[in-house]
């Protein structure tokens, strides 16, 4: 039987291979990530000659050919951007032409916003259960300070103005539209026929129709509609009619932390003897709000981003502020600069926001992936 | 039986304690107290508007209008009607919110894909243009892209873009197309070619559904629309030219202009609903568990085929009703037109609005088209989900 070896016999040395392509360190890392194919290349190249493209021209606008110090546009005379208006015009931004020997109201409204949240958004947070009675004070607290009265001096609203506007419409629409979008949903889901249909019917309305249509509705039409004797200040209606497109949004919300609460938590309750206020109040909604959260501080951004909307019925929010200092013949011109430092304050806010929301989604999803 | 002649107190009692009698009292104290508020209402407009002497109605919709609209897609003059120029101003919204949700669904659709991609750098970027555009009001974003536009040189120091496309402070100079003799039949073949690819598609799926056998089906129908159409354009002599804006000394012959508002308008309800929409498709794509292409993988399905095949049609199923809901705050958010002047619906609604005082029906009428607009969306979610549960069984 001649049998032959499986294997092959070797009398000299193979070639040596070249070594295996770098699976680690930065090489192997831009292997894998940025030109694992052509198409990846062609996308990584591209990629490179868009940022190429923007990052130095950006750079040069924003900072290295900027000019930083002046009185008017005539100064800045350098080729980029011109942000010597910050320095004059930063209170009106923030403040509007709320009076400025008051503004410090306005700072500790806004300081004392902090530990009204905190154990709301934060609840491991030690002590919490006792500074919950502040939040719930807070909003009675705020207006107070931003309005006066009772030894304060008494500002009136109209002269509510810059980004203090935008976040005072929007932390009142979003606390209001809270107890309103609680009632909502649970209209929603009530098994009373006329309740459930005027539910409905609300919130379909305030989520069909454009934000800015309501505010001709607060500015125009509230007026018409409430007796002549009994007027009401443009930002109160402006809050009013916020407040009623907000809990429409908001009662979706809800409606799904209730629908995500177990059938058994309900049966439970019910078994338990507990009725319906008690079933809701004290089982129920504790559970649906909290899944809400995220969802409500979606809302919340959302709203807040369309507190701009303001200025088509003439308020003085950040926006028109800034439009109205570009039209100035002292800083005519600067509209960019303007609404790159607004939009840089809208992104700070509502990006911290969105990712403290996804932080929720995930510590609340318990699913695994 | 026993309870007649009992006292009034028990009866009571007996309706508070029987949970349907208790409900239908509290219905009818919540009907009762909106009625209250709504006569409360009723009256306070009648007698305000008796103080200003308005006559509520419809009626000034014949009225002359009196103003100018410069962005219009049916004639229209100062001399036309209140009603006519509504009609305009629905146009313009519905003409901008096509375009806008043309655009933002393929921006969507690349950026969400992109941004899945394992490119790190692309991957960022896509991110850093999401989480932007997102977090900026669209407001802002509109009026920015609007003051960039209008900052464009004037008109004599027109951008030019390939030498057809001119950008300057008035908006963008395009070619006009013109449609010559014969290009209707051009069209008829056009039509008759999508129409044929329907009829082929419809067979190909049965049978592919009756014998497993796949069909070209992407190539086929392209070549069914495609071929035809471009014989019949070459036969009839090439009937479409191109009326392409030349310079003269001050202005453009030829082309038409597209004004700033509309451009800015359109460029920035398009990034900012593409940016929504790209984590729509994420998310949907995300959404469709490992399982499903690790199971094609191992029935030997190419990559392509898997994505095309399993991957998408489940993901479909996530994103579309998401999607429907972007494309209605698309078209709402199209009402912030009035911010840059761009003459929607809104905007005109207002100027009536102005112009003849009759505030309650003009806002009547923007919510009563909104609304059908919405509702009309959210009854197409709703047969769209029933039919996608039907195919799920």
């Amino acid at each position: 039987m001649t049998s032959q070896p499986f294997f092959r016999q070797q009398s000299e040395l193979l070639p040596e291979r070249a070594p295996p392509a770098a699976t680690t360190g930065v090489i192997g890392w831009m292997r894998a990530n940025l030109f694992s194919g052509w198409l990846s290349t062609i996308l990584t190249l591209a990629g490179l000659y868009i940022l190429w493209l923007i990052i130095p021209g950006l750079l040069d606008w924003a900072f290295f050919d900027a000019d930083f110090q002046g009185d008017d546009r005539f100064a800045c005379t350098s080729s980029g951007a011109c942000w010597a208006w910050f320095d004059q015009r930063i209170d009106q931004f923030l403040y509007g032409f709320y009076p400025s020997e008051q503004t410090w109201r306005v700072d500790i409204a806004l300081l004392l916003l902090v530990p009204a949240l905190a154990p709301v958004l934060f609840d491991k947070m030690p002590g919490a259960k006792r500074l919950r009675w502040f939040s719930l004070a807070y909003p009675v607290v705020a207006t107070f300070l931003l309005i006066g009265g009772f030894g304060l001096e008494e500002v009136p609203t109209n002269k509510f103005g810059g980004f203090m506007l935008n976040v005072t419409v929007g932390l009142a629409g979003i606390v209001l539209s809270l107890p309103v979008g609680i009632v909502l949903a649970l209209g929603r889901r009530s098994r009373m026929p006329i309740v459930r249909a005027l539910s409905v019917a609300f919130i379909e309305v305030f989520r069909g129709v454009p934000l800015i249509t309501l505010l001709f509705v607060a500015a125009i039409l509230l007026p018409i509609f409430l007796p002549p004797s009994f007027s009401l200040d443009l930002v109160i209606r402006v809050i009013v009619v916020v407040t009623a497109f907000a809990s429409a949004y908001m009662a979706e919300v809800i409606r799904g932390g209730l629908q995500a609460v177990p059938r058994g938590q309900y049966e439970a309750a019910a078994a338990l003897g507990l009725g319906y206020w008690k079933m809701m109040g004290l089982i129920v909604l504790p559970q649906a709000l909290k899944i809400s959260i995220p969802g409500i501080v979606n809302t919340f951004i959302g709203l807040f981003k369309d507190t701009t909307l303001v200025i088509v019925i003439g308020l003085f929010d950040v926006l028109n502020i800034g439009r109205t200092m570009v039209s100035n013949p002292d800083w005519l011109g600067l509209a960019v600069e303007t609404q790159v430092f607004i939009s840089l304050f809208f992104f700070i806010v509502c990006f911290s926001m969105s990712r403290y929301s996804v932080h929720l989604e995930r510590r609340l999803d318990t699913t695994k992936r | 039986m026993a309870v007649t002649g009992a006292p009034a107190g028990f009866e009571l009692r007996r309706i508070w304690s029987d949970e349907r009698a208790r409900s239908a009292l509290f219905q009818i104290l919540v009907v009762l107290g909106l009625a209250l508020l709504v006569a409360f209402f009723v009256a306070n407009t009648i007698a305000n508007l008796q103080a200003r002497g308005l006559e509520p109605g419809f009626g000034f919709f014949g009225d002359q209008a009196f103003f100018d609209i410069n962005q219009k897609l049916i004639d229209y003059s100062s001399q036309s009607t209140f009603g006519r120029a509504l009609v305009v101003g629905l146009l313009n919204t519905l003409l901008v919110s096509a375009l806008g949700i043309i655009a933002a669904t393929v921006i969507g659709f690349l950026a969400g894909i992109l941004r899945l991609s394992n490119n790190w750098l692309v991957g960022r970027l896509i991110g850093v243009y999401v989480e932007f555009t997102r977090n900026v009001p669209v407001l802002l974003q509109i009026i920015f892209w609007w003051s960039i536009l209008t900052g464009l040189p004037k008109v004599a120091d027109s951008v030019s873009l390939g030498g057809a496309l001119f950008l300057n402070n008035r908006g963008v100079r395009m070619p006009a197309p013109i449609l010559e003799n014969g290009f209707g039949w051009v069209a008829i073949f056009f039509v008759l070619g999508i129409v044929a690819a329907l009829i082929v598609g419809r067979w190909a799926h049965r049978r592919h559904m009756a014998t497993g056998q796949p069909f070209p089906m992407l190539w086929v129908g392209l070549g069914l629309v495609i071929v035809p159409t471009l014989i019949v354009y070459f036969a009839l002599g090439q009937p479409l030219d191109w009326d392409v804006p030349e310079r003269t000394r001050f202005n453009f012959r030829g082309g038409f202009n597209v004004t700033p508002e509309l451009v800015a308008l359109w460029w920035a309800l398009s990034t900012y609903t593409g940016a929504f929409i790209s984590e729509i498709v994420r998310a949907g794509i995300l959404s469709v568990s490992k399982g499903q292409s690790e199971a094609a993988h191992a029935l030997g399905l190419r990559p392509g085929l898997t994505m095309r095949k399993i991957i998408i049609p489940q993901a479909l199923r996530v994103i579309i009703p998401p999607l429907t809901s972007q494309y209605l705050n698309l078209t709402k958010n199209s009402s912030l037109a009035i911010a840059i002047g761009y003459q929607d619906f809104v905007s005109i609604g207002n100027t009536v609005l102005n112009q003849s005082g009759q505030a309650i029906e003009v806002v009547a009428i923007w919510m009563v088209v909104y609304l059908s607009l919405s509702l009309g969306t959210s009854a197409f979610m709703n047969w769209y989900n029933s039919h996608i549960a039907l195919v799920e069984r």
